[in-house]
């Protein structure tokens, strides 16, 4: 516990914690004082000289910002010696600002302007000499104006303390001092990431965003508060709003993320009001073209199509596609509609391709499904083991986050194929060879048994199986993981002590595990080394899936998914099937359903008739396109709900307009599974409707009785049906959201799992053993292709790559080769090449990097054009049905 | 450093310096005193090695580089003319020197000509007030100038090197 201190300021007594400086304990207190370079979430540097204050006994006036408190001191923040200080500091910094404020972006939000009018400064009294810098404006992101920069540097030490990116230093001296980069080169150059955070920070008109530029002026927005549409970090944004237009975006205080942001989220926007988003229902004519639609003919022919299907050829000939970009109270809506009206259990959505491997391998080894820990409490841990996950590009904001245990001295070891930026950063870099994940760490968990690193209290009290895994793992010997992993025996037994030997360890991973055949083998495996060493159920610790899309935890409790439901209930249990029946009115069907692969080839030998896909993108998204478009193509019926016309809904028969996150009201939970409120900030574009709408329509005209009169009334049916959701009410989520499990009304939410027990009781110490990835590399097709995902888009592109300015920073997909295995196909940086796999063929351009194993190649998934997933191996992972998009085997040829 | 040493030195190349400074950010402004010593200036190429090796940000060793008067980011010429313009030297004439100087090498202060024989610079005061107006060739003062001088006097530099004319 930290020493408490007593200080007087202006007159009255306050009590902190020692560390405090003077201006934070003054704030704690309601006691404002100007600041221009400090920061909460920066170090103090005292540069403005804003913030000084008189401490008695002290010659002359101290910037408080950076004067820590002491017993006893008696502090004056406005005296009249104060603020003539303060006026000479603001009357110099306008000497040389220009006088531009009328047409300045940042008019009535500017730190500077404000204080000017606050201390009554109309003009300088310097006749001060003007900077005469050009504008830096070098990207489709923001910009610079040097002249308006007071040199506080709170940009730069945004980008270098939180963001670890240090685009911006201080150069030069004197008068002419600037904040750049080295030679003023393009920030993109200099390593920018165009997060923004170093925009959002400035407290003047110097760095500025460059959307809605000219487009509004401060007091014209409103500002709504609601959540990232992007990944499953779930930041809170504002959603700065002006004549029913978002003109801007920024991170908003508090929730996962308090202010930080990246760059889909703060500038990947502008697919709200694409000239491309649907407006009105279409239906295909017999001319197999497309004609708008009234609702009432659109939702009239679905309901009329799916009820003489469902006479003809009964419930199971319907698929539905769920998915993890809608809310929970549409993906609860959705799976309900699919077991209650139309009578199948065949629903399913993304998650099946990223994380059904976690669900499945979390819930056999400790009962839950979810990242264990919370993101803030990263910070506690001294140990990060980042395995599969490309954290900076895939999350950038938990990437960020990592940083601050890294500054205070934490370890950190990689493992992945490809060097990331993590890896390079790292204490221990293991670059294992794709498809080889369980070999590494069971041999790690051999090493840490062998070595008599495990905590035996631990393993004693909490686990079992500790015997039967001690023998099992007995040929997991360092030697043997050399020889399949391809990473030295050295390497794996220093990463397996450090990690063991962590006060708090935490593993953090993603879907470099999940995606495998092996992938809820990888996961247990994963759960095996924190139970070992009992770095699970305190802060700094934990299992930690990050989960990728912003709602795929909240899709997966809401349980759109064949075999269980809501609250991962068996279908197969008659008496979690009973409680449901009761409430819906029905009986439901007992047989677990089919998961997206499965309905696909369902579809393929005509025994799925009819699908009903909401917000997914099959066609892009799911491995081996080339039998995707076949089974679509084949299905006499096929309903697709979204919100462009995406490569998925030009096949449909008929299209249904769904609104986007900017236009609704719901909740999304986010990888930390922390449930936060969606709030609607602009009105529905064209006659778009709400998918819960849509779907509550539908399921009238089939004539079962759906009459919520919102999504807040849906949540109170939820919460009365899934127990981890007990306690939620809109109400009681707020600002900060909750973390489930949330039992009752009163529970303030989890923030950590498994802290005394687990949810399965003991956690399970399983066996799994090694196997080979379903399709390896033989003479034909000598290289493993691994896909992923790049931190400028997002899934199969239909948002960001309808983003100007996330188009222009990456316009094309790539495959990146090391140097050494370009060579040897005769590939050079830049050029065209064929890759081919078993199942398909495309071209795309070479990027030769060091980065890459030298033993396999890497395209991401966004590019249609270019579509990874014409080449990836749809077989799966025997328990949790995900394809193995991580691991398949190709041949590259350079085009002429 | 005699000039023979030098010679020497420059034979080292930037990778030589960072040998035993790797990892070691606390390490950067004698490392880059080492560096303009070998190459007369700090290269951007240079610099870029310098940060990847110290494990310091670019726009940082750019900022730090930029700061101190005592590195040049520029290449320098052979020969360094450092023309007084102290209050002494001014009130005689130093100006026309300047002038003088900058019309023989056609290069303003500041700039090094392109041949890399001479960099121009002007100074405050040289300490020589009794000689004013003065200038400074590498280590060597010359006091009393006179604007009609100043092409023989570079002539007689032309082709030489601040080593060898530099007074240890
Ligand atoms: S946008 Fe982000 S990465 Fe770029 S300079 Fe600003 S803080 Fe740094
Ligand atoms: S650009 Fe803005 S944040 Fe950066 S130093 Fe200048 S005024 Fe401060
Ligand atoms: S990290 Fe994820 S949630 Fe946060 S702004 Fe970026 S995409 Fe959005
Ligand atoms: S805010 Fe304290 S010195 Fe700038
Ligand atoms: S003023 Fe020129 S030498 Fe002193």
């Amino acid at each position: 516990m930290s020493q408490t201190i007593t200080i007087t300021i202006n007159g009255q007594k306050i009590t902190t914690h020692q560390g405090a400086s003077v201006l934070e304990a003054a704030e704690e207190n309601g006691i404002n004082i100007p600041r221009l370079c400090y920061h909460p979430m920066l170090e103090s540097t005292g540069a403005c000289r804003l913030c000084v204050v008189e401490v008695e006994k002290a010659r002359t006036l101290q910037p408080s910002c950076t004067t820590p408190v002491t017993e006893g001191m008696v502090v004056h923040t406005e005296s009249p010696r104060v603020m003539d200080a303060r006026k000479t500091v603001i009357d110099l910094l306008l000497a040389n600002h220009p006088e531009d404020c009328l047409t300045c972006e940042k008019n009535g939000d500017c730190e500077l302007q404000n204080y000017a009018y606050q201390y009554g400064i109309k003009h300088t009294s310097y006749k001060g000499e003007r900077k005469d810098y050009p504008i830096l404006d070098d990207n489709p992101f923001y910009q610079m104006d040097p002249e308006k920069c007071i040199l506080c540097g709170r940009c730069v030490r945004m980008c270098d303390e939180v963001v670890n990116h240090h685009v911006w230093d201080y150069a030069h001296r004197g008068f002419v001092t600037k904040v750049t980069t080295a030679y003023d080169m393009p920030v993109e150059e200099g390593n920018c990431i165009f997060c923004g955070n170093c925009v959002q920070v400035c407290p003047t008109g110097a760095l500025l965003p460059k959307y809605g530029m000219g487009k509004a002026r401060s007091w014209e927005i409103t500002k709504i508060r609601t959540v990232c549409p992007y990944c499953g970090v779930g930041c809170n944004i504002y959603l700065h709003v002006k004549n029913n237009e978002v003109i801007k975006v920024s991170g908003a205080e508090g929730g996962p993320n308090d202010t930080l942001l990246c760059v889909k989220g703060r500038f990947g926007f502008d697919f709200i009001n694409h000239k491309d988003r649907l407006k009105t229902p279409l239906i295909k004519g017999e001319d197999g073209q497309f004609h708008t639609a009234s609702w009432d003919e659109a939702l009239d022919l679905v309901a009329r199509r799916f009820a003489e299907i469902k006479e003809k050829h009964g419930p199971n000939a319907f698929g539905g596609l769920s998915s993890a970009r809608c809310t929970n109270e549409e993906n609860y809506l959705m799976q309900k509609l699919m077991r209650a009206v139309l009578g199948t259990n065949n629903v399913d959505h993304c998650a099946r391709l990223c994380h059904a491997s976690s669900v499945v391998g979390l819930n056999i080894s400790l009962g839950s499904a979810a990242m264990t820990n919370s993101i803030a409490d990263l910070v506690e841990a001294d140990v990060i083991f980042i395995i599969g996950s490309n954290t900076t590009e895939a999350h950038p904001v938990i990437g960020m986050w990592v940083n601050r245990p890294l500054r205070k001295g934490a370890r950190l070891i990689v493992a992945d194929p490809r060097k990331t930026e993590f890896a390079e950063r790292a204490h221990v870099y293991l670059q294992q060879l794709p498809g080889t994940d369980v070999a590494l760490l069971n041999t790690m968990a051999h090493v840490i048994i062998k070595e008599g690193w495990y905590k035996k209290e631990f393993v004693e009290k909490r686990t079992e199986g500790f015997a039967e895994l001690a023998k099992f793992l007995e040929p997991y010997t360092p030697e043997y993981a050399e020889r399949v992993t391809g990473i030295a025996k050295d390497e794996i037994i220093e990463a397996a002590r450090i990690y063991a030997e962590a006060k708090n360890a935490t593993i953090l991973y993603a879907m470099g595990i999940t995606q495998h055949t092996t992938g809820v083998d990888n996961v247990q495996a994963i759960a095996n080394l924190a139970l070992l060493t009992g770095n699970i159920g305190r802060e700094g610790t934990g299992v930690n899936p990050l989960r990728g899309q912003n709602n795929v935890q909240g899709s997966s409790d809401m349980c759109a998914l064949p075999n269980l439901l809501p609250g991962y209930m068996p279908v197969t249990d008659p008496g979690m099937r009973g409680t449901f029946e009761k409430a819906w009115r029905v009986s439901l069907p007992a047989k677990p359903g089919l998961t997206v692969v499965e309905m696909i080839h369902a579809a393929e030998k005509g025994e799925i008739k009819a699908m009903y896909v909401v917000g997914e993108n099959p066609m892009v998204s799911d491995p081996d396109i080339q039998h995707v478009e076949e089974g679509l193509k084949n299905l006499e019926f096929l309903v697709v709900q979204d919100i462009f016309l995406s490569e998925t809904a030009r096949l449909a028969d008929v299209v249904l307009p769904a609104v986007s996150f900017a236009e609704k009201t719901g909740t999304f939970t986010n990888t930390e599974r922390r449930i936060q409120l969606l709030r609607r900030a602009v009105e529905p574009i064209g006659q778009a409707k709400a998918d819960w709408w849509i779907i509550q329509e539908l399921a009238r005209r089939m004539g079962y009785a759906m009459d919520y009169s919102s999504p807040e009334d849906i949540m109170t049916e939820i919460a009365s049906l899934v127990p981890i959701y007990g306690g939620v009410t809109y109400e009681r989520l707020g600002i900060q959201g909750l973390q489930w499990p949330i039992p009752d009304k009163t529970h303030p939410g989890t923030r950590i799992l498994h802290r005394d027990r687990f949810t399965r009781g003991l956690g399970l110490l399983a066996k799994v053993p090694f196997k080979e990835p379903d399709e390896g590399p033989d003479e034909e097709f000598p290289l493993i292709l691994t896909t992923g995902r790049i931190l400028y888009h997002y899934h199969t592109g239909t948002m960001t790559r309808r983003s100007k300015g996330l188009h222009a920073i990456r316009p094309e997909g790539y495959m990146e080769i090391h140097p050494d295995t370009a060579g040897r196909y005769g590939v050079k940086d830049g050029q065209w090449v064929k890759v081919t796999s078993k199942r398909g063929q495309i071209r795309i351009k070479a990027q030769v990097t060091a980065k890459m194993h030298p033993r396999a190649v890497f395209i991401p998934f966004h590019f249609v054009e270019a579509a990874a997933n014409m080449l990836t191996n749809p077989a799966l992972d025997p328990q949790a049905k995900i394809p193995e998009y991580k691991v398949a085997a190709v041949r590259v040829e350079p085009e002429p | 450093m005699s000039g023979h040493d030098n010679t020497e030195a420059k034979s080292r190349g930037i990778e030589d310096i960072l040998t035993g400074y790797q990892g070691r950010p606390g390490a950067l402004i004698p490392v880059l005193q080492e560096t303009q010593e070998v190459f007369g200036y700090l290269s951007r190429e240079n610099m870029e090695k310098i940060a990847g090796a110290l494990h310091i940000p670019f726009s940082k060793v750019y900022g730090v580089a930029t700061f101190y008067a005592q590195f040049h980011l520029k290449p320098r010429g052979r020969n360094i003319i450092r023309v007084c313009l102290g209050t002494a030297c001014h009130v005689r004439g130093g100006e026309k020197i300047l002038d003088a100087v900058s019309k023989e090498l056609n290069i303003k202060p500041g700039e090094t000509t392109k041949d890399l024989q001479f960099t121009l610079e002007r100074v405050a005061c040289l300490g020589a007030c009794g000689l004013a107006p003065t200038l400074m060739v590498n280590n060597e003062t010359h006091g009393r100038m006179k604007p009609e001088n100043v092409p023989a006097l570079i002539q007689n530099y032309r082709g030489r090197d601040r080593e060898e004319t530099a007074v240890h």
